[in-house]
């Protein structure tokens, strides 16, 4: 009975509580970007690949986010020099790395210590760089920004910079504030606004149109008697670590390069661990066609020179990866120069002429190819 | 009667719960300022950059250019137990050598009542550090310049929860500079050491009294710089240790052992 009285009492108390506390419920509400006005793009993942990494609610693809995105990419606004821009080491032609160049030079032509690695298929990514240093895509393009060989400056200062715009001397006086009014609501420009729009262009950055993609969706001819042989054979000794659709497991292997005189030593200078001494991020190979030179240095200018090195100049170091050590203890693959030859042919089916060519995804007009 | 009862007992759980976890933000309740000072020291004297020079338990002389480091999670304890946690998104704030402002951390809506413990992380919890590039604003910004006051690491995903920086005599290094940049919060997906450091500080004898119209209590908190160096994690020589960074697990942990100590309650007014 006592109890009862004291029921009757609180649950007034409660109803009274749960109104008060539940309607005045604005201020995280008004963080939200106001997205009135813009258009929806519908992300659409290819049939054959698997579900995506990246959260897309939280970022929602606009055509005024990705056009944003796409002028930010490419705009030299980014860098301390206003010469360099995202698209300066990542080309489109070049599956978006620099093409020719064993490493990248940033500004001043100030050179990196890495081989720019192909921007695509980034949703699907787990980590980020050769180091796999940086895990989520938002927060990506603050380490080229930052790197005093790449971008050297700091994202209040390009805010600062962007607030400025347009600028009659830059190349197509872009109008920023307008930009991100259109995209996010609101003229203001803050880190979130800029990592955001930069991943929404990117997020439409998916090579899932080669000749292998036909094959794989149905296309039985798509594929010549050499590029399926080698399809077998890289079925057979590459697709461990170069796996699925997205031709990596994403994993950090040593693969038995000689260390350089600079001493690179890859995962061991994230994690400090001993066991990632010289590991390195294994790389998708979709449009390894077009993305030479390769490794984490560029050190090989050719696939023919590639698949040399898995044959004959896997070095036995501490770490090395096990599935290149054979029963016998020596290192490397087993092919023959011939089978080399029927898996670079397949290797070449996994070129997308539409990816490097799409229009969506080009320089603007503002970009500088160094 | 009896079914009355159940069904009251049923509502009223239900409604109890719908309260807690339909919408987590409670009507506030009447309550007042509290005020945390952090007053960086070096043993007896008082720090000033660029200037003083001090003296480490290795016998090493320093002078220090830059000290930063994040408080975050703080929660109050009044004297009857119960406890006030600062709302997380309002939690994290970096204190610099250089700006007076930052060593004065005013916490806002703190309910009324007689407080006698503080606890606080030094560093960003492991959750924050692994946030939504949403849930990153103000001094959680990723995008500073690392070459003047940034605490974030652009290339390792994470932030930076103590940076000292400083020249001494026995440096290695060709400028004389020795740089403790102490950071790693347990790893996004490989383990690494947590050098995040839950700090309790009780009052003692002394009371931080919260009211909606007295005086704000000011808790002055002093931060020696000489236990960082030295303390139950490692005596630390400069001429052994001239830069301490991501790299260096066990060695950034052995200073996250000492730091945890170098806060200590002088006085509150």
């Amino acid at each position: 009975m006592k109890w009862q009285k004291y029921a009757a009492c609180i649950l007034p108390v409660c109803i009274v509580s749960v109104w008060l506390a539940c309607s005045p419920k604005t201020a995280e509400e008004e963080v939200t970007p106001d997205k009135e006005g813009t258009t929806p793009i519908e992300w659409k993942k290819p049939a054959h690949f698997p579900d995506p990494v990246y959260d897309i609610s939280k970022n929602p693809l606009t055509e005024e986010g990705v056009e944003l995105g796409r002028f930010l990419f490419y705009d030299g606004i980014l860098s301390r020099t206003n010469q360099i821009g995202c698209g300066t080491c990542h080309q489109q032609q070049a599956a978006f790395t620099h093409h020719g160049h064993e490493l990248s030079h940033g500004v001043d032509d100030l050179l990196g210590i890495r081989n720019s690695p192909a921007v695509q298929n980034v949703a699907w990514q787990t980590s980020f760089f050769w180091d796999g240093g940086v895990h989520d895509l938002d927060l990506l393009p603050f380490n080229p920004i930052q790197n005093p060989v790449e971008m050297d400056t700091n994202v209040p200062d390009i805010i600062a910079k962007l607030k400025n715009t347009p600028d009659p001397k830059s190349k197509i006086p872009v109008n920023y504030p307008k930009m991100f009014k259109e995209a996010f609501g609101t003229d203001e420009i803050n880190s979130e606004r800029i990592m955001k729009a930069l991943s929404q262009f990117m997020m439409t950055m998916v090579s899932a149109s080669s000749k292998y993609d036909f094959y794989k969706l149905g296309d039985a001819n798509a594929l010549n008697a050499q590029e399926k042989e080698g399809m077998l054979l890289f079925q057979k000794n590459c697709s461990t670590c170069h796996q699925g659709e997205l031709f990596t497991d994403q994993s950090m292997r040593n693969n038995g390069l000689m260390p350089m005189p600079g001493d690179d030593k890859g995962r061991f200078d994230i994690t400090g661990a001993e066991q990632d001494m010289y590991k390195f991020k294994v790389p998708s190979l979709r449009n390894v066609g077009y993305t030479a030179p390769y490794m984490h240095d560029g050190r090989y200018h050719t696939l023919n020179e590639v698949l040399d090195h898995y044959t004959d100049s896997v070095q036995k170091l501490g770490t090395l990866d096990p599935l290149l050590i054979r029963a016998d203890g020596r290192t490397g693959l087993s092919l023959t120069s011939s089978e080399k030859q029927s898996i670079i042919a397949f290797l070449r089916t996994l070129s997308d002429e539409q990816f490097i060519s799409n229009p969506k995804l080009a320089d603007p007009g503002i970009g500088n190819a160094l | 009667m009896n079914i009355f009862s159940k069904y009251y007992t049923s509502l009223l759980a239900i409604l109890t719960l719908f309260a807690l976890y339909a919408c987590n933000d409670v009507e506030p309740v009447p309550g007042g300022k509290l005020r945390i000072e952090f007053d960086n020291v070096v043993g007896e004297k008082n720090l000033v950059l660029n200037s003083v020079t001090y003296q480490n338990a290795a016998n090493e002389d320093f002078t220090v250019t830059k000290l930063d480091y994040f408080i975050s999670n703080i929660k109050l304890k009044k004297a009857n137990g119960s406890v006030y946690t600062v709302p997380q998104d309002s939690s994290y704030f970096l204190i610099k050598e250089s700006v007076k402002a930052s060593q004065f951390v005013t916490l806002n809506n703190v309910p009324e009542g007689d407080y006698k413990e503080i606890e606080f992380m030094v560093g960003v919890d492991s959750l924050r550090n692994t946030a939504d590039i949403s849930k990153r604003k103000g001094v959680l910004d990723p995008g500073g310049s690392m070459a003047e006051d940034g605490m974030y690491w652009q290339w390792n995903s994470g932030y930076i929860f103590v940076k000292l920086e400083g020249v001494s005599s026995v440096a290695t290094s060709i400028n004389r500079k020795f740089y403790y940049h102490i950071g790693l919060f347990g790893g996004y997906n490989e383990r690494t050491v947590n050098n995040t450091r839950i700090v309790t500080i009780p009052f003692g004898a002394l009371t931080a009294p919260v009211s909606e119209t007295g005086k704000t209590p000011e808790v002055h908190l002093v931060v020696d710089l000489l236990k960082l160096f030295n303390g139950p994690g490692t005596n630390l020589s400069i001429a052994e240790n001239v830069m301490v960074m991501g790299s260096q697990q066990e060695k950034s942990q052995q200073i996250a052992n000492n730091y945890s100590g170098m806060f200590t309650i002088d006085h509150i007014h």
